[in-house]
């Protein structure tokens, strides 16, 4: 062989090879902080000049991107210790830091030895202190589980940095567009392409067990439901009736999928068992019927109806057969998800202000807005309840974007590449 | 977004009208429409939406010869709305003749809204508008098994942007033959 054709070959293989392990990470930019943030400072890890990651940094950035922590730039820290015993806890006081993480990084065989302690500044006591093994793959993962253990210790609530976030890119228009379906870190980061079409794919799911993702596929050039197993890659497909076939949700025991089909002429709410693909018809009118959610207990489906005439949300209890209508604010209130604790909804609101995510109380059915950018959709909340990310445009390009679930604080992730939308967050995976 | 629940009766209505020779003068019932857009009239916009282009002749659309796709493929819809206007009732009786001149051509009416609002929601809105053309064209004598329908909700937009320019070139229904 002609060495330029050798060469142009290698190209061509390398190409090949970086197409293959396509990536889509995104970054974090904090839009608005908590002015109530808890200060804390998260002190460089003594020997963490020789990672490959700053796991103090990550540690950082996960707890400032919480809403509920305000970490000290490192430029303003007066000193630096790696150990509870060399603390000067004064010195913390009068930076207003009211805890500090610390920590040592070390080689350990062919992996890394992190050892980090929270330390409580005002009663000058160690909240924390754990050791940690991590290969050099998993040193980000090792950061943000240290980062789950530091917000539960501080707030009483789980951490949710060790999930993941589904979500779609999409770049060109009308006919001449390409799709992928990808999954990350709940940072952005570590992404890994899980399916890419020239077609349509949207309404990703995760099951219960964070193993597979229910989506919308349009690749046959009809919308069906797929469902994937992330570790093996394979998938089958779930529901391909005629018309629609949209919005998949799994139930919490993951047996079953409601999902909207327009089988019968408009689209209805079904939900089908996932083992014998049996399915139950939910809605019966002439009215559209999407969207639906479970309830954490699985006792009842919160949906989107026009039967009134405009979106608004509705619930179907299993156990009664009722449905009854939960919004009234405004004339436009679609794609309702649960808190995790079933006490309040999150959704998609639209006032003068334009399309919103919004939470209501179900006790009260008061409804306060969260975001504010005003063309926003598919709203998905954290595991831990503590935040919603949802989909916002920036200039002409979609791109992710986060509040708390108080509206205090909020971030966005742009991507490099193309749209990004249909974010869809993990339940916890530890 | 949302449609009047009256709207496809009123396309069967405006297509009845149309099929009884009437000159249309529709959608006057829909008093909260601006009917003036600027961007939607239909002409020269979403090109390449449909395959099968290059067999259209240079006649008019509502006067194409019968073994002959018809030019015009698109026709546009206003906010909130599923409702035929009465500017592509011409584009739509064109596409019905040549269904029902070649028993053997079948389309795949695709339906698209803007942007806005949730997708899933937009995807039964586009299942709506194609629907109301669907009615349209089974009221003008097209057998329903030549017709398809396919929402695509705002997956596909025609144009980018965040603007009413763009908005109006999205909220369409396509003819894809």
């Amino acid at each position: 062989m002609k060495p330029l054709m050798t060469a142009w070959l290698t190209a061509c293989l390398l190409l090949l090879s970086q197409l293959a392990q396509a990536q889509a990470n995104l970054t974090i930019e904090i839009t608005r902080g908590n002015e109530r943030a808890t200060p804390i400072a998260v002190v460089p890890f003594a020997g963490g000049e020789d990672l490959p990651e700053d796991v103090a940094q990550v540690i950082h950035d996960d707890l400032e991107r919480s809403g509920y922590f305000d970490p000290l730039p490192r430029r303003q820290m007066m000193d630096t210790p790696s150990e509870g015993d060399q603390v000067r806890y004064g010195d913390w006081r009068a930076l207003d830091v009211r805890y500090l993480v610390v920590g040592t990084a070390s080689r350990d065989g062919d992996g890394y030895r992190l050892r980090y302690e929270l330390l409580d500044i005002s009663g000058e006591r160690r909240m924390l202190g754990e050791v940690v093994t991590a290969s050099e793959g998993e040193l980000r993962g090792a950061a943000h589980y240290a980062s789950d253990q530091i917000f539960e210790a501080i707030t009483g609530i789980r951490g949710a940095f060790s999930t993941r976030i589904a979500y779609v890119t999409s770049q060109g228009v009308g006919d001449d567009m390409q799709f992928a379906l990808y999954v990350a870190d709940a940072d952005g980061r570590n992404s890994q392409q899980v399916l890419s079409s020239r077609e349509p794919i949207l309404s990703p799911a995760w099951s219960p067990d964070g193993g597979k993702l229910a989506y919308v596929s349009f690749e046959t050039e009809r919308p069906a439901i797929y469902i994937q197993d992330l570790a093996s890659g394979q998938r089958v497909r779930a529901s391909s009736f005629e018309g629609i076939n949209g919005a998949p949700a799994w139930s919490p025991d993951g047996r079953r999928l409601a999902m909207s089909l327009s089988k019968d002429g408009q689209p209805e709410i079904y939900v089908m068992d996932v083992g014998s693909r049996d399915l139950q018809r939910i809605t019966n009118d002439s009215a559209i019927d999407t969207e639906p959610s479970w309830s954490p207990d699985g006792g009842s489906l919160v949906f989107t109806s026009d039967r009134s005439g405009g979106p608004q949300l509705y619930r179907h209890d299993f156990a009664s057969g009722e449905q009854e209508r939960l919004t009234f604010t405004g004339n436009y209130n679609a794609r309702g998800r649960f808190a995790p604790d079933g006490e309040s909804l999150f959704l998609i609101h639209r006032s003068n202000n334009g399309y919103q995510v919004a939470r209501q109380d179900l006790e009260s059915g008061r409804l306060v807005t969260l975001s504010d950018s005003g063309s926003e959709e598919s709203p998905s909340v954290a595991p831990n309840g503590t935040m919603v990310i949802f989909a916002t445009q920036q200039g002409n390009s979609g791109v992710l974007g986060a509040v708390t679930a108080d509206g205090r604080a909020s971030f966005r992730l742009p991507s490099a590449q193309g749209d990004v939308r249909e974010p869809a967050w993990s339940p916890f995976l530890n | 977004m949302q449609f009047k629940p009256y709207a496809r009766t009123l396309a069967a209505a405006l297509s009845l009208a149309l099929v009884a020779g009437c000159s249309s003068t529709g959608g006057t019932q829909d008093g909260s429409m601006d009917g003036s857009r600027d961007g939607a009239d239909g002409s020269g916009v979403s090109s390449g939406q449909v395959s099968g282009s290059g067999l259209g002749g240079t006649a008019g659309s509502d006067q194409q010869a019968d073994g002959r796709i018809p030019q015009q493929r698109t026709i546009y819809f206003e906010f909130d709305s599923d409702r035929i206007r009465s500017e592509f009732e011409p584009v739509l009786a064109a596409n019905a003749r040549y269904l029902r001149d070649n028993g053997g051509a079948r389309v795949v009416l695709q339906g698209h809204t803007d942007e806005r609002g949730t997708r899933e929601y937009n995807m039964a809105l586009g299942e709506r508008r194609a629907g109301a053309v669907e009615d349209f064209l089974s009221v003008q004598g097209v057998s329903p098994s030549q017709v398809e329908v396919v929402s695509y909700g705002e997956e596909r937009p025609a144009a980018r942007g965040q603007n009413e320019d763009a908005y109006a070139q999205n909220r369409r229904v396509v003819f894809a033959y």
